[in-house]
Formats: structure tokens, sequence, C-alpha cells
């Protein structure tokens, strides 16, 4: 991928965290070409082009709306297939009967958990590590380098994973999840690229006053990389807020487990797999309760999503146009 | 800081796709030895003390503890398995029906999502570059890569939801006067469900790299084109297609390596005793399997491995086939 990078030529010390340029892939070049030579079948080129996208947004967004509308509807209007895209029997009832699920609140605080201490963990993890790994004078780096990206290829497989932390005692501890987890390749590639491009003089001027490598780290790059940071911030924690395969293997108490266990419990439960057990089970599992639990599950993914989603755009790129 | 003109030279290249390998020693001026390097950087090294210890112990422990592919393992005894190295394991499930019945579902399976998710987000990518209005084309990308941010729990859940008796696929052929599918349970939809959601879900967010190599492409290249007499769909064929080629090559080596491993947790959450004929793939039934009974767990482990090692020789391959065909690869 370093094509791309050779077609845009950059001044060799780009100021670290570059300006926001969120409309990086939207907005770029507008006067390419007129409006007035536009032919004919590009003109209608153009309006089918509307109407496939408009297509594209409402085929992306008719399920979750399905899924909100079934949450506040009434569970006779969903059974006999009423529902579709508009709630009928408008209600909240099962909103509330799923907030007075004691086990529901505590799986979600249990997820908050999870996914604060596994995203300190991973980054402190990846911080370090891409630290060193843009440090390009260092001995072995391509070693280290190795270490870490040969394991995008080839991994030890589900079965050896799961011998390895049951022997090593974790299972029941929230290490389980966030140790196994802490650092993904693709995050690391993408902050060493970043470090790889704050300017080497800032760091040599730190040194010269006396910094050493652990006060240069956490004084003089740390503070430029705030952008980076907060992308790997937003990039793990979702990851760890959506996971829920470590918990389904390591964790056996439901009192234990995050509230993704938990939807995934309704959905085995109305599938005709093992029972759930809680507070929750002597009600119908019926398609409204998923629903609800989606919906909650989703509100804080959606709330951060509008930041989400500029941070992951540019973080992704910059993973990408630098190789 | 006497290494600094060492650094600077080596801060310059901007060469092909490779590793920085070959290079990085041609610019040094002298070798220095571990120990002088050690007596440097070893602050740098005791930072990555930490990331090395979970790389060996959480990446590399596994890949050791596949010998149990080899040997018996007892639970509670040795993560390395007991007794004689043997390949009874591996004779086995080659010897297994169900085995290859699961491999050829997870080669189906694998190539017609390879076959739908690859080609679709360039296609998206090219329609989005089209769009002149910069809010028109920022929310189609904001709503396209929602389906990304959500867990497979829910996804699946959803797929439940759209698919179910009452849900609304179900509706729409009932206007039609089809009587209501229960496609969950029917092996013969299986793929076509799981296809389309994997479509649902990941083409908008691939089109992200390729939107990214379009803004890279220099404006004079179309100038040119135009001058030359091109209209736009022979500037699209002859100046933005060859400008996506490398993020395309790049992509469907990844592919192509990750293919066997289809989306585990997915196809586990989604398939069920009813539809196993067509939706059971490696990783799930070695799962099931092993999980059963701890005397399976080698066994299980034996097909892991075969599925591993096909994988890495998958992208291996592609990623040769690449760099000798077209010059483009990961490494």
């Amino acid at each position: 991928m370093v094509a791309i990078e050779q077609s845009a030529p950059r001044a060799p010390a780009t100021p670290p965290a570059p300006p926001a340029k969120p409309r990086l892939v939207t907005a770029p070049r507008r006067r390419r070409w007129g409006r007035i030579h536009d032919t004919r079948g590009y003109r209608a080129f153009q309006v089918f082009n509307a109407i496939g996208l408009t297509l594209v947004v409402i085929a992306t967004l008719v399920p979750f709306v399905h899924v909100v509308a079934k949450s506040f509807s009434s569970e006779v209007a969903i059974r006999t297939g009423r529902v579709n895209l508009l709630p009928i029997g408008f209600n909240v009832d099962t909103y509330r009967l799923v907030s007075h699920d004691h086990l529901f609140w505590l799986n979600y605080w249990n997820t908050i958990k999870y996914t604060s201490v596994s995203t300190v963990v991973a980054l402190v993890l990846t911080t370090t590590y891409a630290f060193v790994l843009s440090k390009k004078h260092l001995k072995g780096r391509t070693l280290l380098i190795w270490v870490a990206v040969f394991t995008m290829f080839f991994s030890g497989g589900i079965i050896p994973n799961f011998v390895l932390i049951s022997a090593m005692g974790l299972r029941n501890q929230i290490w389980a999840i966030a140790l196994p987890n802490a650092i993904s390749v693709f995050n690391l590639l993408v902050m060493k690229a970043f470090f790889e491009n704050l300017p080497p003089e800032l760091e040599e001027a730190a040194a010269v006053d006396g910094l050493n490598t652990y006060g240069i780290l956490m004084r003089i790059v740390l503070p430029l990389s705030k952008a980076v940071l907060a992308t790997m911030t937003l990039f793990y924690s979702v990851s760890f807020w959506n996971s829920w395969f470590p918990a389904f293997l390591y964790l056996d108490h439901q009192n234990l487990n995050p509230v993704t266990i938990y939807l995934r419990n309704l959905l085995v439960g109305a599938t005709g797999g093992t029972n759930m057990g809680g507070q929750i089970s002597d009600l119908h599992i019926s398609a409204n309760v998923q629903a609800v639990a989606i919906v909650l599950i989703c509100v804080p993914i959606l709330l951060v999503y509008p930041f989400i989603q500029r941070y992951f755009v540019r973080g992704v790129m910059l993973g990408a146009v630098k190789g | 800081m006497t290494n600094l003109e060492a650094d600077v030279g080596i801060r310059v290249m901007g060469s092909p796709a490779t590793a920085p390998t070959p290079r990085m020693g041609a610019a040094k001026p002298r070798k220095r030895t571990w120990r002088q390097a050690f007596r440097r950087d070893w602050q740098l090294y005791s930072l990555a003390l930490g990331p090395i210890a979970f790389f060996l112990v959480f990446r590399y422990l596994p890949m050791i503890g596949n010998v149990i592919a080899f040997r018996r393992f007892r639970p509670g005894g040795s993560i390395l398995g007991t007794g004689p190295f043997t390949l009874n394991y591996f004779d086995r499930f080659i010897h297994s029906k169900t085995f290859w019945h699961v491999f050829e579902n997870t080669l189906i399976l694998g190539g017609l999502t390879l076959l739908f998710t690859f080609p679709l987000p360039i296609v998206l990518a090219l329609l989005l570059n089209e769009v002149r209005n910069g809010t028109w084309k920022r929310f189609v990308q904001s709503v396209s890569y929602l389906p990304h941010f959500l867990s497979i729990v829910v996804v699946v859940t959803i797929i439940y939801q759209v698919t179910a008796l009452d849900g609304l696929v179900n509706q729409a052929i009932h206007r039609f006067g089809v009587t209501p599918i229960p496609f969950m349970q029917q092996p013969e939809w299986f793929r076509t469900i799981f296809v389309s959601s994997e479509v649902w879900q990941t083409v908008g967010w691939g089109t992200i790299l390729y939107l990214a190599a379009l803004t890279m492409i220099d404006d004079d290249l179309y100038e040119a084109a135009k001058i030359d007499g091109a209209n736009r769909w022979r500037q699209t064929w002859h100046v933005t297609l060859p400008g996506l080629r490398t993020t395309m090559i790049t992509l469907l080596i990844l592919n192509v390596g990750t293919f066997l491993g289809v989306s585990f947790e997915k196809v586990y959450l989604m398939e069920n005793p009813l539809t196993y004929s067509t939706a059971d793939i490696l990783s799930t039934y070695l799962f099931r399997v092993g999980m059963a009974s701890a005397s399976s767990l080698s066994y299980a482990t034996a097909i892991g491995l075969f599925e591993a090692v096909i994988g890495l020789v998958l992208i291996m391959s592609t990623n040769l086939i690449a760099k000798r065909t077209v010059g483009t690869s990961l490494w």
C-alpha cells in the first residue's frame, strides 16, 4: 500500500496530530468536471446512482427500524405478524419488564466494568509496544515487528487457547477477558505509523534536556498523541463492549456475564436451545424482550457513534495509507 | 545522538510495499553489537517486556499448545499433553465423513462470502465517488458503516427477528401469497441468509479503504484522460480502477487468507441442529466436538491445526502470486 504514499508527497516532518480533517474522504475535489460537460447518459447515471444509494440506506436501516418497532409493540401484534416498521399497540411495558430484571442490570454493569478494564490494559500494552516499534534505530526491531505481525496470519486456535486459559486458572476472572485480546495487531500498526510520523527533533531535544526514554514517552510523545489515543480508546472499547465469546467460554456464573451473553441466552432460549435462568425466565422470552435488550445494548454505541465514525475512519485510513 | 544521521537516512525511504527488512541494514553505517544496543536502548527494550510477554503467553504458547493434536490431552494434566506422539487424531478426521462434509461447507460458505463481500465495497465506493452533494454522501457513508459497530450477538438476533415467522421477510412474501417460511430452521436457506447478512454488515465499512485510495488519485490523470477524449465511463475504467489496484490486491490477499476462518462466532450463533447440514463449518464443528468431552480435545485441536495451516499456506501463496504477477504484496 505504499504506492499510495508515493503519490502523495509529504513534507518529511509534518507536525504531529494533523489538524482535524474529518472530510478527507468526501470533499477533496469539486471542480474536476463541470456540469456543462455532463452528457445525457451521465445525468441518467446520476439519477440511478441516487436511487441506488437511497436503496442502500433503506436496506441498511430497515432491520434496525423493525427491531425498534418490535420493542415498543404489544406481544400480540408481533405474534400475528403485523409489526413491520412502526410499533403496533404502542407501549413501554417491555422496557419496564426488562429494566426490572436485576440480572440485566448486573450484566450491563459487568459489561461496563470489563470494557473499561480491558481497554486500559489494551491501551497500555499497545502504546508501549507501538512506541518501541516506532524507533527505527532499535536493534532487533524487525524481529519485534514480526513477532506481532505473524500472529495476524497464524493463530493457536480455539482449543489450545481454551486449554491454556483454563490451565492458567483465569476462569471466572476478568483477566480471562482482558488479557487474551489485549493487543490487536491492526491497532498496533496504526499507532506505530502515527508515532513514526512525529518529528524526531522534539524527542532529541528532550533527551538533551535530560529526559530518559520513559520521560520522553510520558511527557513528550503521549501529550502529542491525543488524537491517536482517542482513536484507539474507541477502537478497543467498542470491540470489548461488543465481545461475547471469551465471556461465553470462561465465565461459568450468570452473575459474571456481560450483557451480550444475556442477549445470547435470550436468543438461544427462543430457538429451543439451553434454557436460561434468572428472574426473567418465568416471562415468555418473546421477540419484544429481545428487541428491548438489543436497543439497550446499542444505545451507548449509538450515542458515541457520531464521534466514533470520524475517528474510526481516520484511524483506518492512517493505518492503510502508511501500509 | 551519534545515530542521528542513520535515523534520518532511514527516514527518507519510501519504496514499494514490503516490510522494511532489507534496506534497514543497508542504511546503517556500522553494525552495533547486541551488547552496545542493549546498553544504549535498555529502557526501550524494557518497555517491550510487557507486550512481548503478552505475545509469548497468549499467542505463541497456544501455537505450541497445538502439540496436543499429536498427543493425548488429559484434563488437569500438562497443557502439552501426555504419552507418545501419534498421528491418530489426524488419521481419524481424514477418514471421517462428517469432517469432509464440514470441510466442503466451509469452502462453499467462505467462497460465497468472498465472492460477494470482496467486489461489492468497490462498487459502492465507485458509486459514492460520483456523488456531488457532500452532505448526502456523508449521510450514506454514516448509515452504511453502522452495522459494523454492532456486536455479533446483536446482529444475529436481528437476523432472527427479521427472518422470523412474524418478521419482515415473511410479511413481505406473505403479501405475494407465499406461506411463511421458518428460514432459520431450513438448511437450504442458511447460506443465503448468512451471505446477505455479511453483505449488510461489512460492505459499507469495506468502502473506507477504497474511498481513501480514491482521494489519492492525481487529478491531473483525469484531466489528461479528458483531453484524450475519455468520457466518464472510460475515465473510471482507465484512471480510477487502476488507482484502486493496490488496495484491491492487498484486501484480496487478506480475504483469501482468512477465508477458511469465516466468522466462527456468527455461524456458531446462527446455526442449530436443523441447519448443520449446510451451516456447520470446520471451526464450529471442532468447537462443538472439543467442548463435548475432554477426551475429544486432541481430536478437535488436530482439526484446528489443519485449518490454521491451510490458512497460512493460502495467504502465503496468494501473496507470492500477487508479488510475481502484479508486483503488490503484503511483505
